[in-house]
């Protein structure tokens, strides 16, 4: 049996929002099913009480002060936009 | 049918430092659109965020005012989904391990006491503000992206639209109480989103769980979850399901309407946040933070009727605002007629606050003053009715109430001078003197009216009083009294 | 030897005792980018440094003391942003990006006065072991243009190797400085995660990303991490530690020293003519003392599906911010907002790209969590384990950098899990966090070079670069350059 269906592979791309060609969804389908079944092989290992590490580095509570910093200019902040309009970014509607 | 009615509620709160949570950006609100932004709250690629400790700070204020549990090491984590005022494409906030969990919040109504359990506490980060502009799409504004939000969340124990609203209201005054919050749910510094479900009475099953959104006031609560419940039933009635969804509050047309999601939605992809290392609040922090929480209001409620044993009611008025009841107590350091403090912050100060829709903060009548004013009440240069007319002047004018006196002069209490007015005033009324000397003593008041209406009202009553008493009983034989 | 294949510390010198001046080497640098079409660099930065470097000449000229880095060119990769200049990470989507700000490397590279010739090509967003996928097409391998440089920093360092820069700044999150400096025959170091900031670095995977240097020598690679490590209050997972002098404590005793030889490091899928390589350089150290030993790091079969499985759910998350809305690329058309951002990543992306976010995306999606990232990440524990116990028998650990030598442009674009495959060396010491250092060998025959990996302790950066420095005396090593 598959680990990932093509209809999954059209389900992630949604997800990731990819509006994927359907020729790569029967390509990703292909590559991502040879990839998970090869990191499958996670399954072989005992994990029982084995903590899982999100860093590698034994530093906590980096914190700063309640400080102001300088924030950027509107047009600095609005410079590399593809589309503004009175001060803002201009996004098309949105149809549910 | 008569249902039960469960309801729970998400609160967010905006938390009041002055900048926003993973960055140095001000948390101002109401300043131009995207002038509060830096490559950090706008996402731009490569910047990292660094937490802001004032927003730990608060965030252990309100779990220990809720009686929460924190947690001793936590962890931020990534909710991943797409929407126009979410740069990143998540948010950060925590997920598997919750800021504070477990608390309760007790209130008061009706004479009943109820206890609600808070389920947890996280921190995270706003999103920006989008403006719909009908068929021409959004417009984005990125200012309030990133302004620290506390998220509280409650288990289903509020069981009336009348219950939320004062669960509401009573959550909104400790973080108001606290500085955690501002509170203002107009300006959406605090949303709520409560979740209902109903049950036929005798059945064992609760209904489906609906959400609202969209609220922008306690009325607004109020209304919209008795809009909710009545929609609940009338589908219960019928027979037809109940679908599990979110619901967006229309305030202008008071109904709630289906929001349409993405199948894919709700699936938000959380995992720990690479970019930030975990957070650890050990016991000292939380006994500092502790030390410095001011006294809650529910607290300083009993206080207050204890110590200076005023009526419950007006230590509720008092205790509204954590200002308020600070001015109370700095008035009765200095002045010790508690009673008469009481009764006056809240009919005569709370008053010229309303007419003038001002905050006790603004007020040029400070504490000091105010018992000032008292304190000439009390040795009667002037009396409770003048004592109100020069209130307001001092209000208006910033004076102090002994400047205001001197000018307009204290009360009358010269002996000589108050006969001389009485007299004066019995001659004026002499058919009024024979009816009260033969017997209709009810006149006095009348009398005294009449003093004090040509001393402005600045005679010592308990001087007239007895001034009067004596001259229309003083010579018994004359005025010959007979007693019915 | 041409000013452009001199080394900065050589260059230095000059500069100080006023032979050359800045301006010279500027222009022999350029004179070997344009002559010699390698697609090292996606942006260059001509005027500017030029007018950088007369300025640097003004300098030398009023006598002014120079920092070991004023004035010598270098190389930045193009996921490292630069104030102002086009940071497009060898991607369509960010087209036209530019900064506000700096990276805080580069902001310590400003102070030092170092000046930057150009933005090097890369794998799209750092995603790709041979520098094919990039939006600005391939770099060529110096050595044999019909070869891969490695990747992802294939830019910087075939730049380096070819001495169209004289350093370089990479990143590596799985081998990709470590790699491409064994296909092209340069020094390149991964540092301790946390050594050096992230702050402007675009991340691809947030938990292993690194920014390291590449050079030709070890001193001037030893000298670039000088100028770039440290804390920086802007990430919150950078080190808090001392920086030591790396270039100028360079000398070590090798004698009576420790190396590991881990035993799943050499089996198969290892080319022979690598294997027999670094058989000879383990030999040449344990004539200068080293005691070899063979150890073992039991889970590293499981480093490469550990790897991906994290890097692709963390790049998932890192690239949701390219959606058409505040930067970058943008779809021309699109009725609505869910298909502007999803045209806009689908046209934006390239294929690795789009590959991986989907299997970072499926990896942390409602029901695959444990079974996926939440395995990867406890498999990760056991991992860091291995390290920590090799660590305790000895100073450092010695593996070849990858497995062949460059490939063939296009050999393996067509079958990703093999691709993945060649990072199987370097890919554990990122994922446990750990420093290491590709050395290029003494290059043979076939004219295409060969590295050597050693890997260190936590934060031993400095031993590290020691080694390195012996064997480059002990000319166990190459430091030709292809021109």
């Amino acid at each position: 049996m598959e680990i990932i269906t093509e209809e999954e592979v059209r389900h992630v791309a949604r997800l990731a929002r990819l509006a994927l060609s359907e020729e790569e969804v029967k390509k990703f389908q292909r590559q991502l099913e040879k990839i998970l079944e090869y990191v499958a092989k996670l399954r072989e290992l005992n994990l029982e009480g084995v903590e899982p590490t999100t860093h590698v580095i034994p530093v906590v509570n980096r914190l700063r002060e309640d400080r102001g910093k300088e924030s950027l200019s509107k047009e600095e902040a609005l410079s590399n936009a593809p589309n503004t309009e009175k001060g803002h970014f201009r996004v098309p509607k949105v149809i549910e | 049918m008569d249902f039960e009615v469960m309801i729970g509620v998400e609160v967010h709160a905006q938390l009041l430092t002055k900048t926003k949570i993973f960055c140095g950006c001000s948390t101002n609100f109401g300043r131009n659109p995207n002038t509060q932004v830096c490559p950090i709250c706008l996402g731009m690629p490569g910047v990292l965020p660094v937490l802001n400790q004032e927003a730990v700070e608060l965030a252990i204020r309100a779990a220990l005012a809720l009686h929460c549990k924190i947690l001793r090491r936590e962890r931020f984590a990534r909710k991943g989904y797409f929407y126009p005022d979410l740069p990143k494409g998540y948010q950060i906030s925590q997920y598997e391990e919750p800021f504070a969990a477990e608390g309760i919040l007790s209130f008061e109504r009706n004479g009943n006491c109820k206890t609600i359990r808070i389920k947890r506490m996280n921190l995270e980060e706003d999103a920006g503000k989008l403006i719909h502009e009908e068929d021409r799409g959004s417009l984005v504004d990125f200012n309030r992206c990133g302004v620290p939000l506390l998220e509280i969340a409650t288990e289903p124990d509020l069981t009336s639209p009348k219950d939320t609203h004062t669960f509401l209201a009573e959550l909104r005054q400790i973080l108001q109480y606290l500085e955690v919050s501002s509170g203002d749910m107009e300006k959406g510094h605090l949303r709520c989103e409560p979740n209902i479900s109903l049950k036929k009475p005798g059945q064992s099953e609760w209904g489906t769980r609906t959400e609202l959104k969209n609220l922008n006031s306690l009325k607004g609560v109020e209304k919209g979850l008795l809009f909710e419940i009545r929609r609940q039933k009338r589908l219960l009635e019928s027979g037809q399901p109940i679908r599990q969804e979110t619901l967006l509050w229309d305030e202008k047309r008071e109904i709630a309407l289906p929001m349409r999601v993405k199948e894919e939605a709700g699936d938000y992809r959380y995992f720990p946040e690479p970019d930030l290392v975990p957070l650890v609040i050990d016991e000292e922090w939380i006994e500092r933070v502790k030390r410095s929480l001011p006294e809650l209001p529910d607290d300083r409620k009993k206080r207050f009727v204890e110590t200076y044993k005023i009526r419950e009611q007006d230590a509720q008025t008092l205790t509204l605002t954590r200002r308020l009841a600070d001015y109370f107590e700095e008035v009765v350091k200095i002045h010790s007629d508690f009673t008469l403090a009481a009764n006056w912050i809240i009919t005569e100060v709370l008053g010229i606050l309303h007419e003038k829709n001002l905050s006790i903060g603004d007020l040029s009548v400070t504490p000091a003053r105010l018992a000032g004013l008292f304190h000439l009440i009390q040795d009667e240069t002037i009396s409770k009715k003048m004592a109100k007319e020069i209130f307001v002047k001092m209000v208006e004018s910033g004076k102090q109430a002994d400047e205001i006196v001197r000018v307009q002069g204290g009360q009358i209490r010269d002996e000589a001078e108050v006969e001389r007015i009485i007299e004066e005033v019995l001659k004026g009324n002499s058919e009024e003197k024979v009816r009260y000397q033969s017997g209709e003593v009810k006149l006095m008041g009348y009398f005294i009216g009449q003093v004090m209406k040509r001393t402005d009202g600045k005679a010592n009553p308990r001087m007239v009083n007895e001034i009067l008493r004596k001259m229309l009983e003083g010579n018994p034989q004359k005025s010959g009294v007979q007693k019915k | 030897m041409e000013l452009c294949e001199q080394s900065a510390f050589v260059l230095h010198q000059m500069l100080v005792s006023k032979e050359i001046s800045c301006r010279e080497i500027l222009l022999s640098l350029l004179n070997r980018i344009h002559s010699r079409d390698l697609n090292a660099y996606i942006t260059l930065f001509e005027e500017e440094a030029l007018k950088e470097a007369e300025r640097v000449d003004q300098q030398i000229k009023r006598g002014e003391d120079l920092s070991p880095w004023t004035g010598i060119p270098l190389a930045v990769k193009d996921n490292i942003c630069i104030q102002g200049k086009p940071t497009t990470c060898g991607s369509k989507i960010l087209t036209s990006f530019q900064p506000p700000y700096d990276a805080s490397v580069i902001s310590k590279l400003k102070e030092k006065d170092c000046l930057f010739i150009g933005k090097t090509n890369m794998d799209e967003f750092a995603m790709g072991s041979s520098n094919e996928n990039s939006h600005y097409h391939p770099v060529r391998n110096p050595w044999d243009p019909t070869r891969v440089p490695g990747g992802s920093s294939g830019g910087s360092v075939a730049a380096v190797a070819s001495g169209q820069a004289i350093w370089a700044l990479g990143s590596d999150t799985g081998g990709s400085i470590r790699q491409p400096a064994s296909f092209c025959g340069v020094v390149g170091l991964k540092p301790t995660y946390g050594r050096v900031s992230r702050y402007g670095l675009v991340a691809f995977a947030s938990s292993l990303d690194q920014i390291g240097p590449i050079a030709r020598t070890v001193q001037d690679c030893a000298l670039l991490l000088e100028a770039i490590a440290g804390y920086d209050s802007l990430d919150s997972t950078s080190l808090d530690r001392p920086v030591p002098l790396y270039s100028t404590n360079l000398k070590r005793e090798m004698q009576g020293m420790k190396m590991g030889i881990p035993r799943e490091f050499f089996g198969e899928g290892l080319d022979s003519k690598v294997e027999e390589r670094i058989r000879f350089a383990i030999h040449q150290l344990e004539e200068a003392g080293v005691e070899p030993l063979e150890i073992s790091l039991p889970h590293t079969e499981y480093a490469i599906a550990t790897y991906y499985l994290i890097a692709t759910a963390e790049a998932s998350s890192n690239l949701a911010r390219y959606d058409g809305v505040r930067y970058g690329y943008r779809t021309k058309s699109f009725r609505d907002l869910y298909e502007m951002q999803s045209k806009t990543r689908q046209e934006g992306f390239g294929d690795e790209v789009k590959r991986r976010i989907m299997l970072g995306t499926y990896a942390l999606s409602a029901g695959y969590y444990e079974a996926y990232y939440g395995r990867a990440q406890k498999a990760r524990t056991l991992i860091r384990r291995d390290f920590d116990q090799a660590f305790e028998k000895v100073d450092f650990i010695l593996t070849p950098t990858a497995p062949t030598q460059a490939f063939k442009i296009g050999e393996k674009i067509e079958d990703p899990l093999q691709m993945y495959l060649s990072d199987i060396y370097t890919v554990s010491p990122s994922l446990a966090g750990v420093p290491a250092l590709s050395l290029p060998l003494d290059i043979p025959k076939d004219g295409l070079p060969i590295g050597l990996q050693f890997i260190g302790k936590t934060l031993e950066e400095e031993k590290l670069l020691q080694i390195a420095f012996a064997c480059e005396e002990m000319k166990i090593l190459d430091n030709s350059i292809s021109s």
